[in-house]
Order: structure tokens, then sequence, then C-alpha cells
């Protein structure tokens, strides 16, 4: 089985993020690290692998330094990696992104791709199902667990209104949440591997000049940066704090 | 006026989910509201009253009997078929797991812009602008669309007010769906509501509850503090994991966004993952052992004491003002 795992530079969420007025992501502003969810994502594929016959595809579209990311999933144990990387994808919407990963996941051949639930920048959640529409094959997103055979695949999903028990025949695209799989650390002899591991490097030439003309877009008008807020009034409690938060809430109109 | 389509979502029981509210208000103020259901063939006509009550103006019914059965795909078709037969250039779903399912499918299946997790929506100079609140609420973002169909999907709770109701024309077409490209739904288990609290994206009030609570016995504090209050209960991440509480109550970067007129965090550092969850709420309380501890840099009113000595003084505060 051929598994394809998606995964993405986003900025630490410990640190601050910062946007352009353009609405792009300043990438000096912060450090750039793999998105935590994409960790969970090949711990799936790898625990596969650790008991059944797979090749995992580690893939992901980004600027030159979205190499660091890869490089940690083939050190992780994924076999190979996919990079797409061109100027003309810079500041992509979701249309744009999903279009050119599917093109890749298409090139690179599978049986299943697997992909976190949403990344902890963007937050959209829509780039698996996205791509399965490309791909013409079913999607099941926000698995919180997952059970690959050969032909099928199945888990439950994870909704606003409860969990539901689904199914689906491969190939296909998954996502799954942070419920799904607690990552792996590289080991040392992972780490020295992976610099031998191939590392394929792909520009929209390479897969198909045509994906990107007719679609509509999303495009950012406006980037503000909200005003940060600042601590208000902060009491130690020497046995009457409760009874002046109730008269602080009662001042605000909160009770 | 234009026609603004809104995925009505229904529960496999019939039930419309509260997102549809919200969306037929949006949806009125950028042109005529027009509710679509997928359902099974017949299902629909108890639909029609209850979405027009809501604001919808018209409810296109697109009946398979696949409805419960496959992932999504009901609902692709049946927006599909309604975009087409209506000529609909905006559509607007729910920032649920479904919504969100279904607005991908579809921007592919139209070529159309896609922006997601709206918290406003307006018509400028004829154009569809939808505004969005990233990295936590840090940044305000509005975006436009190239191209002649604009989906948005909308952050549930981020939008009030209600259309005014309407006694809806109706329309019903069959639609065929494609079950090879498609999830199938095995069973469905609804979370169970036993609870009165009102929903926590929707909530005017939030109490959450963190590590400093200590044990899952003991967050009923929290549960307590919310009831006198009538808010939803959440928590930090380091609650969940602790299994104080179920996921779904988790606030911040990996769980529920909200945004309430008052958030009050009970034993929660602030971590800024848990912050970019609810850093954009209108007041902000916290009580916390540890005076160094970052909830206190956003907080309006910070409290350094021990959660168990200072709610219950405050619950009784609280309950001989209301009496």
């Amino acid at each position: 089985m051929k598994i394809v795992v998606l995964v993405k530079q986003v900025p630490d969420t410990w640190g601050d993020r910062t946007l352009t007025s353009s609405g792009v992501l300043d990438r000096q502003a912060s450090e750039s690290v793999i998105d935590e969810i994409n960790e969970r994502a090949l711990e799936v594929a790898l625990s596969y692998q650790d008991s059944n016959d797979a090749e995992i595809v580690a893939l992901t579209m980004g600027p030159a330094s979205a190499t660091d990311v890869l490089r940690k999933c083939l050190a992780m144990g994924a076999d190979s990696a996919v990079h797409v990387v061109d100027d003309a994808l810079a500041g992509s919407d979701l249309g744009w992104t999903s279009a050119a990963i599917a093109a890749a996941i298409s090139k690179a051949g599978y049986d299943l791709v697997i992909a976190g639930n949403e990344s902890t920048d963007g937050r959209g959640g829509v780039i698996p199902a996205m791509v399965a529409e490309h791909l013409g094959v079913p999607h099941l997103t926000f698995l919180t667990s997952v059970e690959i055979s050969p032909e099928r695949i199945s888990g439950e999903r994870d909704t606003e209104n409860g969990t539901v028990s689904v199914h689906a025949a491969l190939p296909a695209v998954i996502s799954v949440t942070e419920r799904s799989a607690e990552p792996r650390f590289p080991s040392f002899k992972g780490i020295m591997r992976a610099k031998k591991k191939p590392l394929d490097v792909l520009t929209i030439a390479d897969l198909d000049p045509d994906i990107l003309s007719g679609m509509g877009r999303s495009v950012v008008l406006t980037a503000t940066q909200r005003p940060a807020r600042s601590a208000g009034t902060k009491v130690v409690d020497e046995g009457n704090a409760g009874n002046q938060l109730a008269e602080f809430l009662a001042a605000e109109h909160l009770i | 006026m234009s026609n603004v389509l809104v995925l009505a979502e229904v529960s496999n029981t019939g039930q419309i989910r509260n997102s549809a509210g919200m969306l037929l208000a949006a949806a009125s103020s950028l042109g005529t509201p027009v509710a679509v259901v997928a359902a099974a063939p017949g299902a629909g006509a108890a639909l029609v009253e209850p979405l027009g009550a809501l604001g919808a103006q018209l409810v296109y019914v697109a009946e398979t009997d696949q409805v419960d059965v496959l992932l999504s795909s009901p609902q692709v078709e049946a927006l599909v078929a309604a975009a087409h037969a209506l000529t609909a250039s905006t559509i607007l779903l729910a920032n649920s797991a479904d919504g969100r399912d279904v607005a991908a499918r579809l921007a592919v299946r139209l070529t159309a812009g896609l922006a997601i997790d709206a918290i406003g929506v307006r018509e400028e100079n004829g154009r569809i602008v939808a505004t969005h609140s990233v990295f936590g609420g840090s940044y305000t973002v509005e975006s436009a669309f190239d191209g002649e169909v604009a989906i948005v999907t909308v952050r549930q709770g981020a939008i009030e007010g209600k259309a005014d109701a309407a006694i809806p024309t109706v329309t019903t077409e069959s639609i065929s769906v494609d079950a090879a490209s498609s999830g199938v739904i095995d069973a469905v288990h609804e979370a169970v509501t036993a609870t009165d609290r009102p929903e926590l994206r929707a909530a005017t009030t939030v109490v959450s509850g963190g590590r400093g609570l200590g044990s899952a016995e003991k967050f009923v504090l929290v549960e307590h503090l919310a009831d006198a209050l009538g808010a939803a209960v959440g928590a930090s991440r380091a609650a969940v994991d602790a299994g104080y509480v179920d996921h779904a109550l988790q606030v911040g970067q990996t769980g529920v966004t909200v945004a309430p007129q008052l958030y009050i965090a009970l034993g929660i550092s602030g971590a800024i993952q848990h912050r970019a969850g609810m850093q954009t709420a209108k007041t902000i309380v916290a009580i916390n052992k540890d005076a160094d501890a970052p909830i206190f840099d956003i907080a309006d009113f910070g409290i350094v004491g021990d959660v168990f000595t200072v709610v219950p003084q405050l619950i009784e505060a609280i309950g001989k003002r209301t009496s």
C-alpha cells in the first residue's frame, strides 16, 4: 500500500504569529515548525507500516524552507518525500493549494492519503475533502480513530453533534484529529538515514501547467492587527475576592 | 434580489441543526434567503415550515434515498442542483465538520472561490466580502472573491440576529449521488445533550476550568459557577488531557473558539494556545493560585487565589444579588 501523508510548515503556536498587511504570513517573524497534527497523521501511517507492507511518502507544498518538515518526516520513518515549491504558488488560497497538492499526489501515486484535520495556522480543515474531490475519491475527515486494511478504511468521525462511524473503499483521502495517535520521536538512526532518502522537488511545470487556470479565488483585501489586550484589575484574595468579583460583574452588568 | 443559498444541516432524526438560523440571517442581508436540504424522499415536507420560521423564502428539497448513508455527497449534489436551478452565486454553510466537507467538495466542483470560518459576511459594491478572525483573534482579515461563485463557511454562533419569518415556496427535485466517490455512514452516535446549559460556541457567558481544578470530581466547581451564571462550560487542553472533561469542551487553538460577553477562567494558566481560543471575549476574568500565570496579562479582572475558596464565595454573592 502506498500512503501519502500531507504535511505543512506553520508558525509555532507557542510564539507570536504575524501577518503582513496583505494577509500573507510573515515567515521571518516567527519560528517555523512542522504542524503538530501532521506528526499524528504520519504516525497513523507509520503504525500501519510497522506490521504491514506499506510505502510512505511525505508531501508538502511551501517555500524552500519547508524542506525542514519533510526531513523531520523522513527521520520519523517516511520512505520518501515530495516538495511542491513554486513562486507562482506563494500566497495560494485553498483552491490553488488543493489543486497543486492533488496534482502532486496523482503524480506520486497513492492508495491512501492521510492529512491532519486542520492546520494550526489557517485552521481551514477543507484541504483534505477538496483534494478528494480533485482526485474523484471518497473522503473521511475528522477521524479520531482509524483502521486501515488493504481494501478499505474505517474509523470514528468527530463532529459537533457526536461521533459517526464511517468507512470508504480505497483509494481515499482521510484526515485525523489530535486524538488519533501519539507521534513517535525520530531515532538517531532515523535522523541519519533520513539524509539518504529521496526528496523530490516539483514545480507547477512538473505537474500540470493548467491546474490553476479557470478557478475562482478567495483574495485577501485587508489584514488588521487587533490591539493587544491589556491587564485590568488584579487582586490577591484576602478572604473577600469572591465578593469583589461579584461587585465587578454587577458593575459591568454581567450578572 | 439574487438568491443566496444556505445549506440547512439536518440530523438523521430530522432535526434542523442550529446553524440554519444564523446562516439564513446572514443570507437575508445579501439577497433572497434560500434553504437547501438533502432529504430522503418525502422527508423534506416536514422541514419547510420550520425553515420558513427561520427566514427561508424558498426551500429547495433535493431528494435521495442515500441521505443517511453517504457522507457529504448528498448535500454536495443538492447544492450543485440548487445553484444551477436558481442561478445562485453565493452559498453559505456552517463552519462545522459536515459543513466544511460539503463546502470543500462543492468549491472544487463549481470551481468557486472558498472562504472559511467567516465571522461576518456582507455585500460591498456588488462583491461578497467575508470577515475572519485569525490567529486566535490577533488579526481581522477581510476577503473577497474572484470568479462567479462565492462559497463561505460561517463560524457557528458568530452572527447574531434573525431573518424575518416567511411562508416559503418549495421546490422538490430528485438527485442522483455517486456512491463510488463517497464515504459511507455506518452508524451515528448523537452526543447526549442532557444538560440545560447553553451551547459552548454560542454562549454569552463561558466558565472554563483548567488543570488547577485537580481532578474530574473537583471539576464540578466549574459547572456550579456556570449554572449560577447560566453559562456554558469549557476547559483547557490540560484539563481535557488529564481526563477531567470530554474533548468537546476544549477551548483553544485545537478546540473550540469562543467569543462570549464574559469568559471566566478557573485554574487555567493561559498558555498561548488556550488564549487563541478565547482572547476575543469581551470581558475576561481569571482566578489562579499562580500570580505569574499569563492569563492575568489579558484578564480584565484577575484574582490571585484558590478557586475552591473564591468561587463558592462568588456563587453565594451571585445568589444574593439575583434572589
